[in-house]
């Protein structure tokens, strides 16, 4: 149901977009109304996401993490999972963010062996693997599409394309992370299908979002592979777009136009929905924060000044009945 | 805010990143530049259609150059009834001689640069960079 759902949802998207264009006053809406919306809406999205989370006090430092650590000199700590340290800190949300590294420690519990049955952990990679080949295929892409919005093009996008293109096949080349994020998405999205546990606490927002990526990979690569559309054409349109002077010319295919209102609806649904890890991993108090509670004092930054009442306070607003009562008292 | 200055360089760095087309069409670039492609020859069409030619002639090329070097076949008649030889060299460049001024133009605007068929097939004198 949830995966039907947002199946439909993308179909539909797909649909409007691509019968929506035959006008002109469609390709005008598609071409230039919504991307500026979507844009809008992604930049402002993101900065009140962020601020938000910015504004949300962390009371101390999270030290469960994964490895022993510093504290007396004979015992080895470790850097990297348990940082005491800027530099340590760095290195393990550089890892993070580059590499998955938590995603690395994914594991499976299985029932494994025939007669005597054992529940057993085992590593399971193909998530992380999964998820590295979608993330870096997906910035790769990113980075690739500057050719449609930069001219002259970039040394940098021309370099990386060339070596994207490296293997030759075909004309025009297959693209590795073409082939890469396809795959990776069929497997990520295959993965909450086939699989009944995952299947099970899946949402549609988890399916939305997955078949969003794959109907904009795939209507990319169509275009480039089989459909072919007017690149020059294109290209007009995204260099009216970002120098603020929208043009759109004519005769651009409505599959361009699908393309791109997929990539307008991703825009602006990323502040909302879970594709915000982008921004949230930076937040995780897990990764950023160097555990060093035993070596500083970290104040709960929701203390307020407690009203103290001493015991010498105490004593003066009672000494009288004190004495009074033979009961012994500090200060005559 | 909590770590306002880590937290704004963030924002800064993600701001300046997601403009990038913005300050460097501005800047450095030149987001008025359209490719013309010049057309010298006297022929009034090209082989196939114009809207073709524009998005799919890689396609075409690609079908020739399995036609003639896996088939054996070197005939390509036109829409029109025109009989041409199907060769890069022989026929596309033959009409297209300004390599420079044209495949090129539209080559480098969305960054195709130079196709590896020149590696091997020769392009017309002059035209050639
Ligand atoms: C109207 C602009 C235009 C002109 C003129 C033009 N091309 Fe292209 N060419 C393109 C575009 C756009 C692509 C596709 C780029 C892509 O898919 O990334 C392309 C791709 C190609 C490719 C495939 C390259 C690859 O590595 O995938 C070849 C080969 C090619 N053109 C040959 C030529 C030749 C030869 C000429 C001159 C006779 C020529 N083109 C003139 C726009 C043009
Ligand atoms: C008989 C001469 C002739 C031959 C051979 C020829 N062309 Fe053309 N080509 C033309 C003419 C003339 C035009 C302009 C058509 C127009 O303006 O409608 C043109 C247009 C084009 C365009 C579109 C340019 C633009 O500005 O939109 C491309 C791309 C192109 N040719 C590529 C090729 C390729 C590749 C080949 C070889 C497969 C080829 N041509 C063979 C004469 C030729
Ligand atoms: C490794 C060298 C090499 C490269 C690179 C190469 N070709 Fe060729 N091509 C050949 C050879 C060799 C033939 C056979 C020539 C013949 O039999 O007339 C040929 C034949 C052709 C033919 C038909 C015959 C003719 O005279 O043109 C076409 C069309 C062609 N190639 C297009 C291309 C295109 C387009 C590209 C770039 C995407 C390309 N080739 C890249 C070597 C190459």
């Amino acid at each position: 149901m949830r995966f039907l759902v947002s199946l439909v949802a993308v179909l539909v998207l797909m649909g409007a977009a691509y019968f929506g264009s035959a006008s002109s006053g469609g390709q005008y809406l598609f071409g230039v109304i919504i991307p500026y919306a979507a844009i809008a809406l992604f930049i402002a999205g993101v900065l009140y996401r962020v601020l938000g989370w910015a504004k949300s006090p962390v009371p101390f430092r999270i030290s469960t993490t994964c490895g022993q650590q510093r504290s007396l000199p004979w015992i080895k700590n470790s850097t990297l999972d348990n940082p005491h340290g800027t530099l340590g800190v760095l290195g393990r949300m550089a890892l993070e963010v580059l590499f998955f590294r938590s995603l690395f420690r994914n594991t499976k519990a299985q029932i494994h062996g025939r007669p005597a049955f054992r529940f057993v952990y085992g590593a399971d990679k193909y998530l992380w693997l999964g998820a590295l080949a979608f993330h870096w295929s997906f910035l790769l892409i990113f980075i690739r599409h500057y050719r449609f919005f930069a001219e002259p093009v970039p040394g940098a996008v021309l370099g990386l394309q060339s070596l994207d293109g490296i293997m030759q096949v075909w004309v025009p080349s297959v693209l590795i992370t073409n082939v890469l994020i396809i795959g990776a998405l069929v497997y990520l999205w295959g993965r909450r299908l086939v699989n009944p546990q995952v299947r099970y606490i899946s949402l549609a927002a988890d399916h939305f979002p997955l078949l969003l990526l794959l109907s904009v990979a795939g209507t990319g690569a169509y275009m480039r592979y089989f459909s072919k559309v007017d690149l020059i054409g294109i290209k007009q349109l995204a260099m009216g777009l970002v120098s603020f002077a929208p043009v759109v010319p004519d005769g651009l295919a409505p599959l361009f136009f699908t393309h791109l209102f997929l990539v307008c609806v991703l825009f602006a649904y990323f502040p909302v929905s879970k594709l915000m890890h982008m921004g949230g991993i930076f937040f995780s108090p897990t990764r950023n924060l160097a555990n060093n509670n035993r070596a500083a004092r970290h104040i709960n930054p929701w203390n307020y000044p407690v009203k103290v009442h001493t015991y010498e306070e105490y004593e003066d607003e009672f000494r009288d009945v004190m004495k009074a009562a033979d009961m012994p008292v500090e200060k005559e | 805010m909590f770590d306002a200055g880590k937290v704004i360089i963030g924002l800064v760095i993600f701001l300046v990143l997601i403009t990038f087309p913005v300050w460097y069409n501005a800047t450095i670039g030149n987001a008025s530049y359209v490719p013309d492609p010049q057309i010298i020859t006297t022929a009034p069409a090209c082989v196939a259609p114009t809207a073709y030619m524009k998005a799919s002639h890689m396609d075409l090329l690609n079908q020739w150059r399995d036609d003639v070097v896996r088939r054996g076949n070197r005939e390509y008649v036109a829409a029109d009834g025109t009989v041409y030889n199907k060769s890069l060299t022989k026929t596309c460049m033959d009409c297209h001689s300004n390599k420079a001024e044209f495949c090129d133009r539209c080559h480098d605007y969305v960054a195709v640069g130079q196709p590896d068929c020149w590696d091997c097939h020769i392009a017309p004198e002059g035209g050639a960079r």
